[in-house]
């Protein structure tokens, strides 16, 4: 069960990997994700299926090792297997034919973003994606993006790749060329909350997928609540997507800061 | 559930039950001191999240609460348990030592006597209408110790029973959800002959009794000799599967189900909507027992984490609230209070947890309500506002109504846990719209068969009753086996 069987570094720290997940595979839609935990010890962290295939029964995710549980993950190997998995979670992306869609992705934030971009082509849209990472060997998905985008737009923040800049300016340079119906922003929750600022100038309706805390991923326990117009939602089950302007994104950012201390001494016990 | 007094009376007439009654008069009987549950000490147990906080009785002192027992002609007792268990049959059968027999008495009726035993509020129950309590104004026998007893005593006997399981008639039947509910239901059906499979969204069986109720309540290691026990019988375990997500109720009808439990709980936490409730250190109690619980979040060698606190607030008088403040107790933190906007009086949660947090030096801080909380630079909850509150006329629960004041109390705080209650778990209805749900949520069942407006879609538990207890999940599958094999025995002339 959930036996890995594929495996490949996008960059230095992101990792992306084919799990055998038949059921999850033929169930799941764009903007879903599932929970999965690595050893009898381990934490539920909640990943985006990136791609899934039928045939072979296999979902895609991708991950950024940024502390204990992804690590554990990125170290596994070609059939190793995941001790569970569960899903597919989350309410699908609303994906529908509008026009011109603007696509904002930021660091891993790339990898929920790639599943959408695909079905928003595939549903006949134009879809113009914007790129950003902190330099070239952190951009993941390029060429897939590029596949299933009509235009991309790269941004680095050293310069090294694309050009020179925050994705905010990459992207508001777009909006002030090309008549965009509808947003989509996955990134960074500093990232999510400057683009939701850009677009909302610009009237543009915009989803932001957010990465909250989470525990179940079943709406059971509360830890992934966020503030959505002015009430408390959660990310699980009402989202991970939701109206990017009414978002209160300095509670979330502050949401998750929640557990920083305790990260900390984990990573320190296992060193 | 209907008590069969024809039986009653008729396992009341045997011969080892009416010489018992002869050998103690009932006067005597009635001086006996009712027993008292031997505990560990409460300065030495909050050092410990996971030792049980009652030790048990002792083989004599069982033998003679037992002997308290008057063997009623009309026992009371049985009214006032909602599975009916036989209760003096299985109490006399202690008094007379014949333990595996009383064991083997709890289960006719019940799917997981040393659960309820232990967790059943008695005092509600089956003791408030003991003879004793209604007719003497004594202490009543004690019945949930003795039930207790009586199943850890069958269990660390090494001879457990696996009750007899008929022929495979080759029907599956799927239960959504592991709770107690579904658990009772999957025992009967496998007994009937049912090729039963329980599907659970979490990583472990049990629904509550996993995630919820903590250890020092209710050891994990009995709930898996039950589940040892369920697997042994041959029903299947399914982890990690949210039915209406995973896979539909259809597609699990394609694979062959023909009929479903769904035993899905209320597991969605409920929050005041009080400013400040999102700040970091605030949490429902769902999460706070979860983290602990189901993911051990207390020993550092597992990697999900739990914020500690020195001075723990936790709002509720349930047992949610009780076991949480507990916890936070054996967490380490200084203070652990409750906040509850009523009087101890009205307090729902069991008579026992609110003595034991007493003892434990839980502070009770009674008749007071959050209206604010108030964080550091860091978001982190550092401060909350109460409010004083009196007690004014009943409500439609009978209990006297809270009225505010105009009076409001600061109080030092570093983690908050927040429980108000839960609401039925939506997602089984949001996938099935010809689902009838109540305007709470619940599930609608036809109350004798508890089957929804699906008819191959039977219900139980807390996503029908919206937040109960243990047993009378526990009660609902049962009702929900029965009906079932009735319905199917029919659709497919088993
Ligand atoms: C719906 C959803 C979809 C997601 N999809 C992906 C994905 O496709 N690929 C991917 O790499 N990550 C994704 N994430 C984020 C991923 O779950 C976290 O990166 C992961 O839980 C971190 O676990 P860890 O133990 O390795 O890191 P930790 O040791 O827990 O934390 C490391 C650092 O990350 C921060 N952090 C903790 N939890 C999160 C979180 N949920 N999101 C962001 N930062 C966090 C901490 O503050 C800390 O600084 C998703 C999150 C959600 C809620
Ligand atoms: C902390 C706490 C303490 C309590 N203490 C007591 C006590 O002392 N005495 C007492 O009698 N009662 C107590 N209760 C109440 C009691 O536990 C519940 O009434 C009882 O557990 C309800 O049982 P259930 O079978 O309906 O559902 P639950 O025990 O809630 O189990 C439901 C299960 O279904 C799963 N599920 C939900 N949806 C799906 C799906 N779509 N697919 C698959 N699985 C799904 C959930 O993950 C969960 O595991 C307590 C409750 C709590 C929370
Ligand atoms: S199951 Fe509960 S209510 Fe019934 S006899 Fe046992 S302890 Fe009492
Ligand atoms: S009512 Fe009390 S005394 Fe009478 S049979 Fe029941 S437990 Fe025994
Ligand atoms: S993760 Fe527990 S409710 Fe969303």
């Amino acid at each position: 069960m959930n036996r890995i069987v594929n495996k490949q570094y996008l960059s230095e720290n992101v990792v992306r990997m084919e799990i055998e997940a038949p059921l999850i595979a033929r169930s799941r839609k764009p903007g879903n994700f599932i929970i999965l935990r690595i050893g009898e010890k381990g934490e539920r962290i909640p990943l985006t299926i990136a791609d899934s295939d039928i045939t072979n029964g296999t979902i895609s995710i991708i991950v950024q090792n940024v502390g204990v549980s992804s690590k554990k993950l990125c170290t596994l190997e070609i059939g190793d297997e995941v001790t569970d998995l569960v899903g597919p979670l989350g309410k699908p992306t609303n994906v529908h034919k509008v026009g011109t869609i603007l696509a904002m992705g930021g660091g891993v934030g790339i990898a929920p973003l790639f599943p959408i971009v695909k079905a928003f082509k595939q549903a006949g849209n134009r879809v113009v994606t914007v790129l950003a990472a902190r330099s070239k060997d952190l951009l993941i998905l390029e060429d897939e993006m590029r596949e299933w985008s009509d235009e991309v737009v790269v941004m680095t923040d050293d310069g090294s790749y694309g050009e020179k800049g925050l994705i905010t300016a990459g992207a508001e340079r777009v909006i002030q060329n090309e008549k965009i119906d509808e947003c989509i922003a996955i990134g960074p929750a500093v990232m999510m909350k400057f683009a939701a600022m850009l677009t909302k100038k610009y009237e543009i309706p915009t989803q932001a997928s957010l990465n909250s805390i989470m525990v179940d991923g079943t709406g059971m326990c509360g830890a992934c609540r966020v503030t959505v117009g002015g009430k408390t939602k959660f990310t699980c089950i009402d989202g991970p997507e939701f109206n990017a302007h009414e978002i209160d994104f300095d509670e979330m950012l502050m949401r998750l800061q929640a557990y920083v201390k305790e990260e900390k001494d984990a990573q320190a016990e296992q060193q | 559930m209907t008590v069969n007094t024809d039986y009653l009376k008729e396992q009341r007439g045997q011969e080892w039950r009416v010489e018992l009654r002869k050998k103690i008069k009932n006067k005597d009987r009635l001086t006996i001191e009712r027993v008292k549950m031997p505990e560990m000490d409460p300065m030495e147990r909050i050092k410990y999240q996971d030792k049980e906080v009652n030790l048990g009785l002792t083989l004599d002192a069982a033998m003679r609460e037992a002997s308290r027992c008057m063997d009623c002609a009309n026992p009371t007792c049985i009214e006032g348990c909602p599975v009916s268990i036989n209760i003096p049959k299985f109490v006399k059968n202690i008094e007379r030592g014949e333990i595996l027999d009383a064991a083997s008495t709890l289960k006719e009726t019940s799917a997981l006597p040393a659960v309820c035993g232990r967790v059943c509020p008695q005092e509600k129950q089956c003791e408030a209408r003991c003879f004793y309590v209604e007719k003497m104004k004594k202490d009543p026998v004690a019945i949930g110790y003795l039930e207790r007893f009586a199943a850890d005593y069958e269990r660390e006997s090494g001879s457990m029973s696996i009750p007899n399981v008929e022929d495979a008639n080759g029907v599956k039947v799927a239960t959504i959800g592991s709770g107690p509910a579904a658990l009772s239901f999957a025992g009967d059906m496998v007994k009937l002959g049912y090729d039963v499979t329980v599907f659970e969204a979490l990583h472990e069986i049990g629904g509550v009794l996993k995630y919820g109720i903590p250890e020092f309540r209710l050891p994990n290691s009995i709930v898996d000799v039950e589940l040892d026990n369920l697997r042994k019988m041959g029903v299947k375990f399914e982890t990690n599967f949210v039915v209406g997500r995973t896979a539909s109720v259809e597609d699990l009808e394609e694979q062959g189900f023909k009929a479903f439990f769904v035993g899905s709980g209320a597991g969605l936490p409920r929050f005041m909507n009080i400013p400040g409730e999102n700040y970091n250190g605030i949490m429902s109690s769902n999460e706070y027992l979860t983290r602990v619980n189901l993911m051990n979040a207390a020993d550092d060698s597992y990697d999900t984490p739990v914020l500690k606190g020195k001075n723990v607030a936790v709002i509720g008088g349930g047992n949610t609230a009780m076991d949480s403040v507990r916890t936070a107790k054996r967490l380490g933190a200084e203070r652990a209070m409750i906040i509850y906007r009523r009087s101890l009086e009205e307090m729902p949660a069991r008579v026992e947890e609110v003595k034991h947090a007493m003892e434990e030096g839980i502070e009770f801080i009674n008749l007071h309500n959050p209206v604010e909380y108030f964080a550091n630079e860091n978001g982190r909850v550092n401060k909350m506002k109460v409010q004083r509150m009196e007690l004014g006329e009943p409500d439609a629960s009978g209990r006297r109504r809270p009225v505010a004041l105009d009076e409001y109390v600061e109080l030092d705080v570093d983690l908050v846990v927040v429980a108000v209650g839960v609401s039925p778990n939506p997602l089984i209805p949001s996938c099935m719209p010809d689902l009838e749900v109540s305007r709470w949520g619940t599930i609608e069942v036809n109350e004798d068969k508890m089957q929804t407006s699906i008819p191959q879609l039977f219900a139980g538990g807390d996503i029908v009753r919206g937040g109960a207890t243990v047993i009378l999940a526990m009660g609902d599958g049962r009702k929900a086996a029965e009906s079932m094999h009735g319905f199917l025995k029919e659709k497919y002339n088993l």
